[in-house]
């Protein structure tokens, strides 16, 4: 995967560049608006990583410039502002997805790599499968084998997400945001407890665990490995 | 007892003009023009009604004297002539001549007049006027009493009927022109002080917009420069002060926002790289992850102040718009209910509303506010082992309500609650209170709280569970007509426009 840094703070282009480099991904850094969106018109990326502060053109601009253009290339914006419109206003420049600064790397990392995956035209899948763990969107009907398993409806949009993907990290906070909407910091493990409710349901019958934790950034649905 | 929220300064009764400073000083000029006016008024009655009644008295005087004259010429034939050609003549004058018996000689006055005292030589009294056949309303007049010689008495008399009306009429004319008098400067105080009640109560309303938050109102000026716009001008002037100050502030806390984090970022960033290198020592890695955490706790703690502080310069309005609020509780009590399990409590969810509830809002800050509230809930009221006492069910109760045209959205919980004496303590910056100090967190959920339920129009209220604590946020709720998109009829491009700018700005 090709990833393009416009960041004007060295320090942190280079930690994301490395971050990214050692999760097997192509990352160039851009460190002005300028350079960053001539880049960009140039193509070939996957995903942007664009800070909102930039000099010569800040961020937001840039992002109305591309999409105004006709790029659709994902972005996730950076901001070092926690302002609660500030997410907003970024989504609405043509953002698809918000970090706030600071960010553990494997957030970032998560975020950039279900950004890249939704780019390919998503298949309008009615039915998610992961190993023998089959989740049919039409129906709401759960089966893993040949048992079929009752989910609240909470549970089934947390187990679509995982699901859609599969084989991704998905952090705590995604989960928060795509499966409750919700973009605050939760002080508790709350999310950890929807899951470990959810394995109870998907996993723990069976002796194949299909929903891995993935230590310091979240989780993720995947058939195989340990 | 509420901090969070106090009542907007006369939010109970607008202030009426019977009030005012004004309508007082024209009520109290009014009041001492009109006693003046009564004394000078019953001065000027009492000298004319006194000369008036001298001048009877010296022409009763004179005619007693003539009559005299003419009795002591003559005798009493002529006497009584005299007394009749003077009845004929038909002036207002009343006689009656008596002689040693009381027996009436000559004279039209019939009756013996109830004089005071015979002997003060005359009086006022009142008799009937001799008309043929109906009886007349009895009518005043003044007499004098002359004692003739052979024990004659001459009583002579005049009407002054006509004097005391005419004297009664002054004063009912002067009494209605004292009370048009008071009425006009009563009428002039009220029109005067509604005049100045509009100004202050414009004034009022742009300090109460400017108090909201909105620092760049300016309290209205006619131009005329009197005392109220020399009061605008210089409060006005303290404004553009304070205007300039909280800008100040507000790039000072930006920039120590951006300074202190840019570092504490970059921390985190190391740590985080130090872990991706696996060679380390458990006990390496151990450390470093602590750091990271109290990096992340640190971050927190940053942004809730800055959050709190935002929310106090009332600086995101355009985000607000219509959410419904029951779903939104249900939604958070059951991301929350597996945690609280987790706890050893149980959470219950109830919803008195029978429709839908709307109010004005910011999903992600009302959102944040009520997690804020379950979490405190689940934190303070967690049995300490995690597992729940015998015979105690803890329960975390959240609740909705409908009161009036607000909505009260409960978090009860059976922990040890929050003393009544510290419930405004705890709703300040950073106070957490000494039984809980022990406790993780940043001190400021409470106050945030507080905060969104300002920005909210709402408050938050803290109450006695008995026991535990209960937290009621109270939020004022739309107009049913309104709880449309009424909010969001603002087209987007003009909003997408002005975010741009602002983003700009930054």
């Amino acid at each position: 995967m090709r990833v393009l840094v416009i960041e004007d703070n060295r320090e942190t282009a280079q930690f994301v560049q490395r971050g990214l480099r050692e999760a097997s991904h192509v990352a160039e850094i851009a460190e002005d608006g300028e350079v960053g969106l001539e880049l960009a018109r140039a193509g070939g990326y996957d995903v942007l990583i664009v800070d909102r502060m930039l000099p010569l053109r800040d961020g937001l601009s840039l992002i109305q410039m591309l999409r105004a253009e006709g790029d659709r290339t994902p972005v996730l914006i950076l901001s070092a502002m926690s302002h609660v419109d500030d997410r907003v206003k970024g989504l609405r420049a043509g953002g698809d997805d918000y970090l706030t600064k600071p960010f553990a790397l494997a957030e970032l990392i998560a975020r950039v790599e279900v950004l890249a995956r939704r780019r390919q035209p998503e298949e309008q899948a009615t039915r998610y499968v992961v190993g023998d763990l089959v989740l049919d969107r039409l129906t709401h009907k759960v089966t893993r084998g040949s048992e079929s398993i009752i989910l609240q409806p909470r549970e089934f949009r947390l187990l679509e997400y995982l699901m859609r993907n599969a084989g991704q990290v998905v952090t705590r906070t995604m989960l928060l945001e795509n499966v409750w909407d919700y973009h605050f910091d939760p002080q508790t493990n709350v999310i950890d407890v929807h899951i470990s409710r959810l394995r109870g349901k998907i996993d723990r019958n069976f002796d194949r665990p299909l929903l891995h934790t993935v230590r310091g950034a979240g989780y993720m649905m995947r058939d195989g490995g340990e | 007892m509420n901090r969070a929220a106090p009542p907007p300064p006369s939010a109970a009764r607008p202030p009426r003009f019977w009030d005012t400073t004004s309508f007082r000083a024209a009520a109290v000029a009014t009041l001492a023009l009109a006693v003046s006016a009564i004394l000078v008024v019953a001065f000027v009655t009492r000298s004319t009604n006194d000369a008036m009644s001298r001048a009877t008295i010296e022409a009763l005087d004179r005619e007693g004297a003539a009559l005299n004259r003419i009795y002591a010429q003559g005798k009493l034939d002529q006497l009584t002539r005299a007394i009749q050609e003077r009845i004929a003549a038909g002036d207002m004058h009343l006689y009656r001549l008596t002689d040693a018996t009381q027996r009436v000689v000559a004279g039209n006055l019939h009756e013996s007049p109830a004089l005071p005292a015979e002997s003060s030589g005359g009086g006022t009294f009142r008799y009937n006027p001799q008309t043929e056949g109906a009886a007349a309303p009895s009518r005043l007049a003044a007499a004098r009493v002359f004692s003739l010689a052979n024990g004659l008495t001459l009583i002579v008399g005049r009407d002054i009927e006509q004097q005391r009306s005419y004297l009664a009429a002054t004063n009912r004319t002067l009494g209605i022109g004292i009370a048009l008098l008071a009425l006009v400067g009563l009428a002039a105080g009220v029109l005067l002080s509604r005049h100045i009640l509009k100004r202050v109560d414009a004034m009022t309303a742009a300090s109460r917009s400017i108090m909201a938050g909105n620092l760049t109102q300016r309290l209205p000026r006619t131009g005329t420069d009197d005392e109220l716009d020399r009061l605008a001008t210089s409060l006005n002037t303290m404004l553009d002060r304070i205007e300039l100050l909280m800008a100040g502030m507000k790039e000072v806390s930006d920039n120590i926002a951006h300074d202190l984090k840019t570092p504490l970022n970059r921390l985190r960033n190391r740590a985080e790289a130090a872990l991706a290198d696996q060679r380390g020592s458990p006990a390496w890695r151990a450390g470093l992850e602590h750091a990271i955490e109290d990096a992340d706790e640190l971050m927190k703690t940053f942004n809730a102040l800055l959050l709190i502080a935002r929310l106090e310069a009332g600086a995101i309005d355009d985000t607000m718009g219509p959410v419904e609020v029951a779903a939104m509780v249900e939604d958070l009590a059951e991301l929350y209910e597996p945690a609280a399990e987790e706890a050893g409590l149980g959470l219950t969810w109830h919803n008195a509303a029978r429709a839908p509830v709307h109010v004005r809002a910011n999903r992600q800050l009302l959102g944040q506010a009520i997690a804020n509230l379950i979490e405190n809930a689940i934190k303070y009221a967690a049995p300490a082992n995690g597992m729940p006492l015998m015979g105690t069910p803890s329960a975390v109760a959240v609740s909705l309500a409908l009161a009036d045209d607000h909505v009260e959205i409960t978090v009860a919980d059976r922990g040890p609650g929050i003393a009544e004496e510290d419930r405004e303590r705890a709703i300040r910056r950073f106070v957490r209170l000494e039984a809980s100090r022990t406790k993780p967190g940043t001190g400021l959920g409470l106050s945030l709280v507080a905060a969104v339920a300002r920005l909210h129009d709402g408050m938050l209220r803290l109450e006695d569970n008995k026991p535990g604590l209960r937290a009621v946020l109270s939020l004022p709720m739309m107009a049913a007509a309104a709880g449309g998109d009424a909010a969001d009829s603002e087209p987007q491009q003009k909003k997408d426009e002005r975010a741009w700018q602002k983003a700009r700005a930054n």
